[in-house]
């Protein structure tokens, strides 16, 4: 059975055993619903979870754990029929490219009259392209491979249908008049509702996890000193490199910056025009268009920058002023990252202005202010929270772009105070360290991962800061 | 001393306010009806009636809070001191500056006790320094009968205060701004009746002065606070006259049903 229907037939079975469950209850009760400790449904509603959950966690554990499995068991077979020079890998990678071929050629025992030539020649004709020489121990590999899968989805099937019947008859036989089913199935639902928060929580951590011990592999072959201490980066892949962060780090906080001078500003008086003055019929129209700018690709904003902004702003600024002639700076990138957070700003800052209270204007206007002074003196420091959350989520924003910085400002990693010159930041050397068929074991490319962590690190405390600001004004004000 | 000022002020019969064929329409409901009002100065005016008759909303069009409703639609012509206050030349900002307000819901400022009595002042510049500034925190809030409990947290915020407290503060708020018309919209409903007895002696203490609207659900408070009392029905102003006439000598029988507890 395919998973699609595996999961049709336990949806069944668990709606069943709902219907079932409450039937059950009822009767236990002898028709007499007061007598039950809950409402009929929630009797049903306990078998349903009990049939369904259960099984399709056995179901999902079971498509996680198989291809594992099968992997190992099928590599294991062809360990000793390839060459000592063969990667395991790739030969593994054309067994599997196979196995999910053999289908579209005809019957396995079809397949195995082919000769190996043959069959990689028929196997090109259908666009299934096989790297290495195929031999017929693959072939058999690959027949293996199939069978094992079907027998692992056979079983799967049984088992998952197996646990949702077993769920469903201990869940209808738990049912008594005073069997507290509400109790259970909110329990069982908050339950539920922990492990999904939990997998998030977990995944975070394992991204850390991840990142550190990759950080912590490359401290042990490049000094950390160097690294948060040293200004000059120039990674030669042959040895003998300098990774200092600082160039890196001080363009992505340049470039940043000018994005949230650029955006801070604008994105703020638009969202108060619009909360504020803006009739409803211009807020309709102007809102969306707004927005659309955060839904422009960053390449689009890229290729803007590359081919619009840098030209000019090195014609008509860097050039007149004798500050540098080139096309990419951290002036064209901040410029154009600015235009691209604006509405990051200015949309969740009009939601947060809206949503203090009308009677607070009032107040105010009633005693006499206008609405300038209404707006800086209540409505600002009312809605102070959430426009620093709003700023904070344009920083982290502009912190991560990687796009814009390449085409705007170049890629030369460079410490200096002059806008107009050509920098880099974090983000475009880790894609640049990493991009190559390079292993994740020299210096070079490990210090990929020390520079994700950096900035991990960098924008965790930029979030800790702003709810310390926010923290602050709340003790001042509510 | 204050009985003096309250006989002087009996005394006055100058007109404050005078509305003429207001009408007022929130999108196609028609929530006043040619409604025909003289606010007398140095005077305290009570407006009684059943919920939702428009006594709120008739109180916001005399200091043209109801700009800031989109929805509503003002008609006719409300004069201060002779002057329309619904004409292109009036700037309704200077106009909420002599006519204050307080809001029927409590509305504090998210800023300290301090910050929210000293709004008002500071905005228009009624002070020189900081000492001045301390005097009239002080004053206001002791004529809104909330110092004795705020003078030790001045500084703590106005929104933690109780609902009573709350209503206080924005009476003191108000009084601040040294208006010469006070619009107030059911200012004891959250009141104990202590602080309610020293608000209803803040309003007659007022009256020397300014001239004071008060909406009122309670009879009782009419009865001890105004000198004159308008009762709305519907939309319509019933009847407008001596507050003893009103209540000892209604002409409409709608006011006599309503005042012996009928209707509303
Ligand atoms: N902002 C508004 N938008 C639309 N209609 C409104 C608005 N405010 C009031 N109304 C309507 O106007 C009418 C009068 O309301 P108003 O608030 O003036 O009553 P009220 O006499 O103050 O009542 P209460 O004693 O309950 O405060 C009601 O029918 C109400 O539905
Ligand atoms: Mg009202």
């Amino acid at each position: 059975m395919s998973i699609g229907l595996v999961s049709l037939t336990l949806l069944a079975l668990a709606a069943a055993g709902y219907f079932i469950g409450r039937a059950r209850a009822v009767s236990v009760a002898g028709g007499d619903t007061r007598k039950l400790h809950s409402l009929a449904g929630f009797y049903g509603q306990s078998v349903f979870l009990f049939a369904a959950v259960p099984s399709f966690l056995v179901m999902i554990a079971w498509l996680l754990i198989q291809p594992v499995l099968i992997e190992s068991r099928v590599s294991a077979r062809l360990q000793t029929t390839i060459g000592p020079d063969a990667s395991m890998s790739l030969v593994m990678a054309d067994v599997r490219r196979l196995a999910g071929a053999i289908d579209r050629i005809g019957s396995a025992d079809e397949v195995a009259s082919l000769t190996p030539e043959a069959l990689k020649a028929r196997l090109a004709g259908q666009g299934v392209a096989i790297g290495g020489a195929m031999t017929t121990d693959q072939v058999a590999a690959a027949n293996d491979y199939r069978a094992l899968q079907g027998k692992g989805r056979l079983g799967m099937t049984v088992v998952a249908i197996a646990v949702a019947l077993a769920g469903m008859a201990l869940a209808l036989g738990r049912i008594r008049a005073d069997y507290r089913a509400r109790n259970v199935t909110e329990r069982f639902i908050m339950v539920l509702l922990i492990g999904a928060s939990l997998i998030a929580v977990l995944t975070t951590a394992g991204i850390i996890a991840s990142l550190l011990f990759e950080t912590i592999h490359f401290f042990s072959l490049y000094p950390a000193a160097d690294f948060f201490l040293s200004t000059t980066w120039s990674p030669k892949f042959g040895g003998g490199s300098d990774l200092g962060i600082w160039p890196l780090l001080w363009g992505t906080l340049y470039v940043s910056l000018i994005a949230l001078i650029v955006a801070v500003p604008v994105g703020l008086m638009s969202a108060i025009y619009l909360a504020e003055y803006a009739s409803p019929r211009v807020r309709t129209w102007v809102k969306p268009a707004i927005e659309v700018l955060a839904g422009i690709p960053t390449i689009v904003y890229g290729l803007f920058a590359l081919v619009t902004v840098g030209p000019l702003l090195r014609d008509w600024f860097a050039q007149p002023l004798g500050l540098g002639n080139s096309s990419s700076s951290v002036m064209t990138a901040g410029l154009v990252m600015g235009i691209m957070v604006i509405p990051f700003v200015s949309s969740l800052s009009d939601d947060i202005i809206n949503a203090v209270p009308q009677s607070l204007r009032d107040g105010s206007l009633g005693l006499g202010a206008t609405p300038s002074e209404t707006i800086r003196q209540v409505v600002l420091p009312a809605a102070l929270p959430g426009i620093v959350g709003a700023v904070l989520l344009a920083a982290s924003r502009a912190i991560g772009e990687t796009m814009i910085v390449v085409m705007g400002a170049g890629a030369a990693a460079k410490l200096s105070m002059n806008p107009f010159e050509a920098m880099t930041t974090v983000t475009v050397k880790i894609v640049s360290q990493l991009t190559g068929d390079t292993e994740f074991a020299s210096p070079e490319t490990l210090v990929a991962f020390a520079l994700g962590l950096t900035l991990f690190v960098i924008t965790l405390a930029l979030n800790i800061f702003a709810l310390w600001i926010v923290r602050r004004y709340r003790e001042q004000y509510e | 001393m204050k009985d003096v000022l309250t006989e002087n002020a009996v005394t006055s019969h100058t007109t404050k306010i005078s509305a003429r064929k207001v009408q007022v329409f929130y999108g196609t409901n028609h929530a006043i009806k040619d409604v025909d009002v003289e606010i007398l100065d140095k005077t305290v005016t009570a407006f009684i009636g059943p919920s939702g008759c428009g006594k709120s909303t008739f109180l916001r069009c005399l200091n043209r809070m109801n700009d800031t409703i989109p929805s509503c639609r003002v008609e006719g012509s409300i004069t201060l001191d002779g002057e329309n206050i619904y004409d292109k030349r009036v700037d309704p900002v200077q106009l909420r500056a002599k006519v204050g307000m307080v809001f029927q819901k409590p509305n504090p400022f998210p800023k300290s006790i301090y910050d929210n009595v000293a709004y008002g002042p500071k905005i228009h510049g009624l002070t020189r320094n900081k000492a001045e500034l301390d005097g009239i925190v002080e004053k206001s809030l002791r004529r809104a009968a909330l110092w004795n409990e705020v003078k030790d947290r001045l500084q703590t915020p106005g929104t933690g205060l109780s609902g009573g407290q709350q209503q206080r503060l924005c009476i003191a708020r108000a009084v601040a701004t040294n208006p010469e018309v006070l619009l107030m919209d059911e200012p004891c409903s959250a009141l104990d009746p202590i602080a309610t007895a020293q608000v209803e002696e803040l309003i007659d203490e007022l009256r020397a002065n300014f001239s004071v609207v008060i909406v009122t659900h309670s009879m009782q408070q009419a009865a001890r606070v105004s000198q004159r009392t308008a009762f709305f029905h519907l939309g319509h102003l019933v009847e407008y006259g001596e507050t003893g006439q009103i209540f000892t000598n209604p002409r409409d029988p709608r006011t006599e049903s309503y005042i012996t507890g009928r209707i509303g």
